[in-house]
């Protein structure tokens, strides 16, 4: 009944040459089209984790398999998109270029200007095309990050605590933006966490990570239906699943959870 | 299963309102206040030299007054400015040699590591021996023109070098994993994150340079001297201190001084225009 892999980490290490250990056997995967959070507190290597699905580190041991188990390369560039904590644009280039950037890197200028308006205008940035970073409150900042990681298209999409440097109010607008996005484009997205009722409110699938080394504590599905919104979050099913998810991160730390 | 974003789809995210026009007007008393009180200083000062000089009856060749050095300026305002014309050539070559040869080493050195372990120290040593030490060699070595303009060169050369060194390695560890994570190019690398990322290091670098190439400029005009042939502005101070026509040394002094000053007022001027959009340096915060 599980849809395919769309990719795996197994039994993967990672340590850095300073001697710590973030990762520590750990197996995890990804299934197409499900929206899986990886939660735990900070230290204990979900950003590792993350930027060994994204490639940009090597594991020290085990493997990152793509897809189905066949041996398969890696995905083609752009068939990847990486949202960072911090949005991470270059204060030179405008708003469009800023979201072209990947387009022109992966050699596909030649559709840019259709595909950079469109993903501007799902992320609510229209008008915004010419402006410079420095002219964008921290959240738009955000929403110029996520078009640029929607702007090749990706089948995947990793988000490591994109919204965790925002205030309340824009954190919760761009969620729900977000779970948006994603029931529209139908994404795989790996969203990482330290909330645990963010997590709960997005995911259909959290895993809970151990701090030092990191490994999975726990995997808990969240069934409630799409779309959800403030109806959700207000309810007490909402309520009961944070309970359960907090328990089990409470027991990931090794404490109580008050 | 995923939609191209291509096709007009309904926006995901709510949209913002539009952007908000940044307010440049500036009270002109703030700009009275920035430009006016610095000449206010200068010209109570160059009352109270003129005062000093007429009350205490000091001559000319200990001391000319202001207005004698003004009279010096417009009488020998075609030998002046001829001069000064001469030193600024040779300013604006040794500062253009400097920017392309500074910038294009330091761009070499951040394609090749060997490269730069090897010729670093060498950079260095040109940096670290005093130009004016420097000087008297290159004016036996080489016909004088040349030699001035090595000096302005050398001396403008390293400051060039650094900045951009350091513009060229203070790249976004973020942004450089998105250009890895898209499988940039070096070439892409270096053209679409490094030298923007290196801009303001080097054109503040540009900015010390272009001062520099004009020190560098006089020191060697003066180490000619009187032999040299030279006819740079540096050279007439020489030549009016054998003289003990101290008024003209006055005038050529203050012209060296107004010319550094526009150097570094353009170069200024030209940092901000390019990076007045975008870098933190070229925000205004208001009054
Ligand atoms: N480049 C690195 N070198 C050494 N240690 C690192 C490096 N990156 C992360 N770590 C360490 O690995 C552990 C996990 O880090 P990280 O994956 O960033 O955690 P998280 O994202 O969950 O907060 C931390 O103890 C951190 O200090
Ligand atoms: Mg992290």
């Amino acid at each position: 009944m599980s849809s395919p892999a769309v990719v795996a980490l197994r039994a993967v290490t990672k340590a850095f040459p300073n001697g710590t250990r973030a990762l520590d056997g750990l197996d995890l995967t990804v299934r197409r089209g499900e929206f899986l959070s990886l939660l735990g507190p900070s230290g204990c290597g979900k950003s590792t984790a993350l930027r060994l699905i994204a490639g940009l580190s090597r594991p020290s041991g085990g493997a990152v398999v793509w897809g189905d188990g066949a041996p398969k390369a890696a995905p083609a560039r752009g068939d990847l998109g990486v949202v960072f904590q911090e949005p991470t644009l270059m204060p030179w280039a405008s708003v469009a270029a800023n979201v072209r950037l990947p387009l022109q890197l992966t050699r596909r200028a030649d559709v840019a200007e259709p595909r950079v308006r469109a993903a501007l205008a799902r992320v609510g940035l229209d008008g915004f095309a010419e402006a410079y970073p420095r002219e964008l409150s921290g959240g738009m900042k955000m929403r110029v990050a996520i078009a640029r990681a929607l702007v090749t298209d990706p089948a995947l999409l990793l988000m490591d605590e994109p919204f965790a440097a925002l205030d309340e109010i824009t954190r919760f607008r761009l969620d729900n933006a977000l779970l948006g996005l994603w029931q529209e484009l139908g994404k795989t997205v790996v969203f990482v966490t330290h909330s645990v009722f963010e997590a709960v409110y997005l995911s259909t699938r959290i895993v809970v990570m151990t701090p030092r080394p990191g490994r999975v504590a726990a995997d808990i599905a969240i069934d409630a239906p799409f779309p959800r919104s403030e109806t959700f979050r207000t309810s007490a099913e909402f309520a009961a699943l944070c309970r359960t998810v907090g328990g089990a991160l409470a027991d990931a730390m090794g404490e109580t959870f008050a | 299963m995923s939609g191209s974003p291509a096709e007009p789809a309904p926006a995901g995210m709510p949209p913002v309102g539009a952007p908000a026009e940044a307010d440049e007007a500036r009270p002109w008393r703030a700009r009275l206040v920035r430009f006016g009180l610095p000449l206010l200083a200068l010209a109570l000062g160059c009352v109270a030299w003129e005062l000093v000089v007429w009350v205490y009856a000091v001559p000319a060749y200990q001391l000319p007054s202001p207005l004698a050095v003004a009279t010096t300026l417009v009488e020998d305002r075609a030998l002046l400015f001829g001069s000064l014309l001469v030193t600024l050539e040779t300013t604006a070559y040794g500062f253009a040699l400097a920017v392309l040869g500074g910038a294009g080493l330091a761009i070499l050195f951040s394609q090749s590591r060997l490269l730069e372990t090897m010729l670093y120290p060498y950079a260095v040593i040109l940096q670290v021996t005093p130009v004016v030490a420097v000087a008297p060699l290159l004016l036996i070595w080489l016909p004088q023109p040349v030699a001035v303009l090595a000096c302005a060169w050398i001396v403008a050369f390293f400051p060039m070098l650094a900045n951009t060194t350091l513009g060229l390695h203070s790249v976004d560890h973020n942004l450089s994993d998105l250009f890895a994570l898209y499988g940039a190019s070096r070439l892409q690398r270096l053209v679409r994150l490094q030298l923007p990322a290196a801009l303001p290091m080097m054109l503040a670098g540009a900015r010390i340079a272009g001062g520099l190439s004009l020190v560098g400029a006089v020191v060697a005009e003066i180490a000619a001297g009187s032999a040299g042939a030279g006819s740079g502005l540096a050279y007439r101070i020489a030549e009016s201190s054998y003289r003990l026509n101290v008024p003209r040394m006055f005038a050529a002094l203050i012209l060296l001084s107004v010319a550094g000053m526009a150097v570094f007022g353009l170069l200024s001027l030209a940092s901000w225009l390019i990076l007045r959009r975008w870098h933190e340096s070229a925000l205004s915060r208001g009054p």
